[in-house]
């Protein structure tokens, strides 16, 4: 590992919005000369704002799997659809890929996304400095991914618009597919809250005690 | 802070402006987990709150059946879903869990019933067409125990009667199943009211039990008298009254029927009570028969053919039917060597009521007993007799009869059943007539009379003889004088007719004579006006110039 000099080192902050460095001049509530931003040396609060976050979008997970996501309404019938049922449904019918890349993108990504922020943030609070790279690479790949994960909801909301013949057949976003939302909302929340720098900031005063 | 290195590139950084201190006592992001908790804690609570009971419905098949997608019904409206397909231990028959809706528990109790809903065509009429695009589903029929239950056997067919619909259920007894089956319609005067509900073989197989659902209103024409028949098909009878053909309606004709009246003179009478037993009759004159309440078994010995007589055959008394041959038996008399054939009648004297003797509507009101008044009677001359009832069909009843002159005899109480003298019947009687004539004739002096005959045409032979010399000798010697006569008188008329024609003289001579007369008349005339203008004249003689 090569020595570097982060801005902390150096007693200078960046602005968050448009990246000016800036010497602190008081202890706290600063904020940027150009753009006006508040100033932080980290994200305030990061750990904790993540925590909140994560823990809202672990509980909606369970009522996303469990309640349906999209009603279909038809002559023959009506139908209640939850996410996995729809996978099922998909893969014994025959369309496996399509199957797959529903369980993929509405069951595997927010499940991965949640289990990694946990990881992230059980690390950054338990074990500083612990595999700062992988961590990296793992906050990464959660910013990466997190839009792609709302596949299903496009999906029941552009049916529900378009599906609408009445008695013939109506389709209707379930209570699911909110709670569905709103956990891949809240998990880019958490992404967002989470401030990546902690997964470094042990390496440097590992460095340090190093020298 | 304070001691930062300072470094010559970063000579130029700006020191970060000061913002105004703001407060911050609680971190609002906390907030968002906590309405997520109170949000799934309340999508659990609803969850478990919504959900109903779980049942189970055994059936012998699940065709059509689905898990996870054939609906519970009721009315039509979904109250809930087949969870599970499964069997019994034993794979004889198909056990379906379904989750009901919440509101479904109390209504779970023991006679509700389940039934899959498929097309049926059957009974004149057409259901379920609609699964035939929805696929089958399970209707759900409430009951009206209280008893909770959960496990429940389904039916096979859908039963035709469910529990919404208002009416009452009833119990026919019957001789056999005849044209019926479920669906078969129960009507009152022709309007269908009802179905045949289920039908089924007794315990002992004596007979049949249907279960009858009439509807409201209809049910409250069914009262503990009303009687039911069966009207399936057509109905056709002959027996001594003639031929009759009965039909319902072309429905009935098709499917069969069961109808029920109630006597028009049966007591006023409460509505039935739901599950009353009644009989099912045959048809409809069987049915509406007086309740025979008395009835008296006498036995009959016919001498003549029993032919034509049946089981069931009309007993009359002078034209009242009063009772119906029971059965006809054969005894074979030892001593005697003769067969017998002793016809048993059932006599139902109620039917007669009032017509034994004025103030005394029974015979039991007489003051004398069953058998002194049968007795009374046959002194009397009451006697049995067969008669033809009907030419064309040779059908024969039993009339009970007064017969002045008939031989005496009594009624033979020491048998079982009594035994009742009988008189011949029509066709006899003139058998024995015809007989006693014969026998007559046959004691006739046929030889004597022949001999007498004989003489009385010789007699009458000479007699012809002499009449025919009388006429000779009266053609002789009268004849040409008659003719004589008869000349002269001719040549008489002749002259006379000569005398009187127009030309003839006399004619002539006597009109002259007339006209003198009429001449004469007028001149007497003329004088006589003359003489009345101038009377004078009679005397002074006619003037010259007077007038």
């Amino acid at each position: 590992m090569t020595a570097v000099m982060t801005a902390a080192d150096a007693g200078l902050m960046s602005c968050h919005a448009c990246g000016l460095l800036s010497r602190p001049a008081a202890a706290h509530d600063l904020a940027c000369v150009r753009c006006g931003t508040a100033l932080h040396e980290r994200k305030p609060d990061s750990i904790s704002r993540t925590w909140a976050f994560l823990i809202a979008a672990c509980v909606l997970y369970v009522p996303a799997n469990i309640l349906p996501v999209m009603e279909t309404g038809s002559l023959f019938g009506s139908q209640r659809d939850t996410i996995m049922s729809g996978v099922v449904y998909l893969w014994t019918s025959g369309s496996w890929p399509l199957a797959l890349i529903i369980f993929i993108a509405s069951i595997m990504v927010p499940g991965a996304k949640l289990l990694a922020m946990t990881v992230l943030l059980v690390s950054v609070q338990r074990k500083p400095g612990w595999r700062p790279h992988d961590l990296g690479k793992l906050y990464r790949i959660v910013e990466l991914v997190g839009r792609w994960s709302m596949v299903d909801i496009y999906v029941a909301a552009i049916l529900a618009a378009l599906v609408q013949f009445q008695a013939l057949a109506t389709i209707k976003a379930g209570p699911g597919a909110v709670a569905f939302g709103a956990v891949v909302v809240l998990t880019m929340f958490a992404a967002e809250a989470f401030d990546p720098r902690l997964i470094w900031d042990p390496v440097k005063e590992e460095r340090e005690s190093d020298d | 802070m304070t001691d930062l290195p300072k470094g010559p590139g970063l000579s130029g950084i700006a020191d970060a402006a000061v913002a105004p201190k703001r407060r911050r006592s609680f971190q609002f992001v906390w907030v968002i987990p906590i309405v997520a908790v109170l949000v799934g804690g309340w999508l659990a609570v609803q969850a478990i709150l919504d959900k109903g009971p779980t049942i189970t419905i055994t059936f012998k098949t699940a065709e059509g059946l689905e898990a996870g997608k054939t609906k519970i019904k009721y009315k039509n409206i979904d109250i809930g879903e087949v969870t599970a397909l499964g069997f019994t231990k034993d794979l004889s028959h198909v056990v379906v869990t379904a989750e009901l809706k919440k509101g479904a528990a109390p209504h779970l109790v023991e006679d509700v019933r389940f039934w899959i809903v498929k097309p049926r065509i059957a009974g004149g009429q057409v259901s379920g067409l609609g699964t035939l695009f929805s696929g089958s589903y399970i209707e759900f029929d409430r009951g009206k125990s209280s008893v909770p239950r959960r496990d429940f056997e389904g039916l096979e067919v859908a039963p035709l009667v469910t529990g919404d619909v208002p009416g009452r259920q009833f119990v026919l007894q019957g001789r056999d199943l005849g044209s019926h089956d479920t669906g078969t319609p129960v009507l009152f005067r022709r309007i269908p009211v009802g179905k045949v509900a289920s039908s089924e073989l007794n315990q002992d197989g004596t007979g049949v039990t249907l279960k009858i659902f009439v509807e409201s209103p209809y049910d409250k024409f069914v009262n503990p008298n009303t009687r039911f028949w069966d009207v399936g098909g057509i109905d056709i009878t002959a027996d001594s009254s003639g031929v009759k053909i009965n039909t319902e309606s072309l429905m009935s004709i098709l499917l069969g029927g069961i109808a029920f009246e109630t006597p028009a003179d049966s007591p006023v009478a409460t509505q039935a009570e739901e599950n009353t037993v009644f009989l099912l009759f045959a048809d409809r004159a069987l049915a509406m028969k007086r309740p025979d309440k008395e009835v008296f078994v006498f036995s009959a010995i016919f001498s003549e053919s029993l032919r034509g007589l049946s089981a069931g055959a009309p007993v009359e008394f002078q034209g009242i039917p009063l009772g119906e041959v029971q059965s006809i038996s054969a005894e074979y008399d030892m001593e005697g060597g003769v067969f017998r054939f002793p016809v048993e009648l059932a006599l139902y004297p109620d039917r007669v009521g009032k017509l034994f003797k004025p103030g005394a509507t029974r015979a039991r009101d007489t003051g004398l007993t069953q058998q002194q008044f049968f007795d009374h009677l046959i002194e009397r001359g009451l006697r049995a007799r067969l008669k033809t009832g009907n030419l064309l069909t040779g059908q024969m009843f039993v009339a009970l009869e007064m017969v002045p002159d008939a031989d005496k005899a009594k009624a033979d109480w020491t048998k079982t059943p009594p035994e009742m003298p009988t008189a011949p019947g029509g066709l006899q009687q003139l058998q024995h007539v015809l007989a006693s004539f014969a026998k007559k004739l046959d004691t006739m002096p046929v030889d004597k009379i022949g001999v007498e005959l004989r003489q009385a045409l010789q007699a009458m032979h000479k007699m012809l003889q002499s009449t025919d010399l009388l006429v000779r000798r009266l053609d002789n010697e009268l004849a040409p004088k008659a003719r004589e006569t008869l000349e002269e008188s001719r040549k008489a008329m002749q002259a006379a007719e000569r005398t009187l024609a127009a030309d003839a003289p006399l004619q002539q001579d006597a009109r002259e004579a007339l006209r003198q007369l009429g001449r004469a008349s007028q001149s007497l005339r003329l004088l006589a006006d003359f003489i009345e203008r101038h009377p004078e004249a009679l005397i002074q003689g006619k003037k010259s110039g007077g007038q």
